[in-house]
């Protein structure tokens, strides 16, 4: 069982990372980009401003954080 | 072509940085407790992350090229804006920049302390060694099957990561140290920025998107990438001198 529990943390710190609101954060974006591309609208915009408001959010977060410890 | 060309420089330096960092984990206990099984845990490492490449990246192959582009572009997604978030806090003063000495001198001490072994092979520094390569090695061999399979470029970007670990431990030899005065943060930034870029860019193609400007897009979403990153360290450099400032006027 430890094994395994080492094994589900080893992949998500891999994958997810830091901040799991990243990961939610794409993925929403992910969704919202294929809806507007199956409904033939412009698509192009979720990604790009999702990954930089994410990366904005993310790091003032920490920095909000560490200002404080 | 040019999308060619940043696959290689994405990847050669995506696998420099994580060289470099397994370079003085091995260094470490290479010095301290001999080479031998030093280097025979970084054969096995070498051989298992070789082995994960060869065996992933053909297989990927028999995905659709849409699916795999969603899926590839949204892991080097991830990927990206974690060494970016990284590199900007490190930039910006709210989280120590990685010291390879620091590192040298744990590494040395820790090797030092461990129990000597008693066979013919040292397990600590088979194990530790091991470790350290494939750790190091597993996020680039991720980033050498993405960007391999979603270009169907698998042999560049192999070439781009083993001509890296062949630049770096050239190196390494050479000063016969760590390489302490590699701007590690500066090339992570830099391929955080290509990372989240190509994420950002195969992640729409998979999910359907049509770019304007076609392939072209990915430089200006490169250029995005980095204008955000560069804005956002500077307001927490300007956040980090405001007290000192205020303290000084007082």
């Amino acid at each position: 069982m430890r094994y395994v529990v080492a094994f589900v943390r080893f992949w998500w710190n891999f994958i997810v990372g830091d901040d799991w609101r990243v990961a939610a954060g794409l993925l929403v974006a992910l969704a919202l980009t294929w809806i507007l591309a199956h409904h033939g609208l412009a698509a192009w915009w979720p990604l790009p401003l999702g990954a930089g408001l994410l990366l904005v959010g993310s790091v003032a977060d920490e920095a909000r954080k560490s200002g404080r410890a | 072509m040019s999308s060619s060309v940043l696959l290689f420089f994405t990847t050669f330096l995506a696998s420099a940085v994580e060289a470099v960092e397994a370079l003085t984990i091995v260094l470490a206990v290479g010095t301290v407790r001999g080479w031998r099984s030093t280097l025979y845990g970084v054969a096995a490492a070498t051989v298992v992350l070789a082995g994960i490449v060869a065996a992933l990246g053909p297989a990927l192959s028999a995905i659709p090229i849409s699916t795999l582009r969603l899926v590839v572009g949204a892991l080097l997604l991830s990927f990206g804006l974690q060494w970016l978030r990284k590199a900007v806090l490190r930039a910006g003063g709210y989280k120590p920049l990685h010291d390879e000495a620091a590192a040298f001198a744990s590494g040395r001490a820790e090797a030092g302390s461990a129990a000597a072994s008693r066979g013919r092979v040292d397990w600590y520094s088979f194990t530790v060694a091991f470790k350290g390569v494939l750790l190091e090695g597993l996020e680039v061999a991720f980033i050498v099957i993405g960007f391999g399979s979603g270009q169907s470029r698998l042999g560049l970007a192999a070439g781009a990561a083993a001509a890296a670990v062949v630049v770096v431990v050239a190196v390494g030899v050479v000063v016969h140290g760590p390489l302490e005065r590699v701007p590690e943060n500066t090339l992570k930034y830099v391929v955080g920025v290509l990372l989240t870029s190509f994420g950002v860019f195969w992640a729409g193609e998979g999910a359907g998107v049509d770019w304007p400007g076609s392939d072209l897009a990915i430089l200006a979403i490169a250029a995005y990438v980095a204008l955000v990153a560069l804005g956002l360290t500077r307001s927490l450099r300007r956040r980090r001198e405001r007290p000192r400032l205020v303290e000084a006027k007082a």
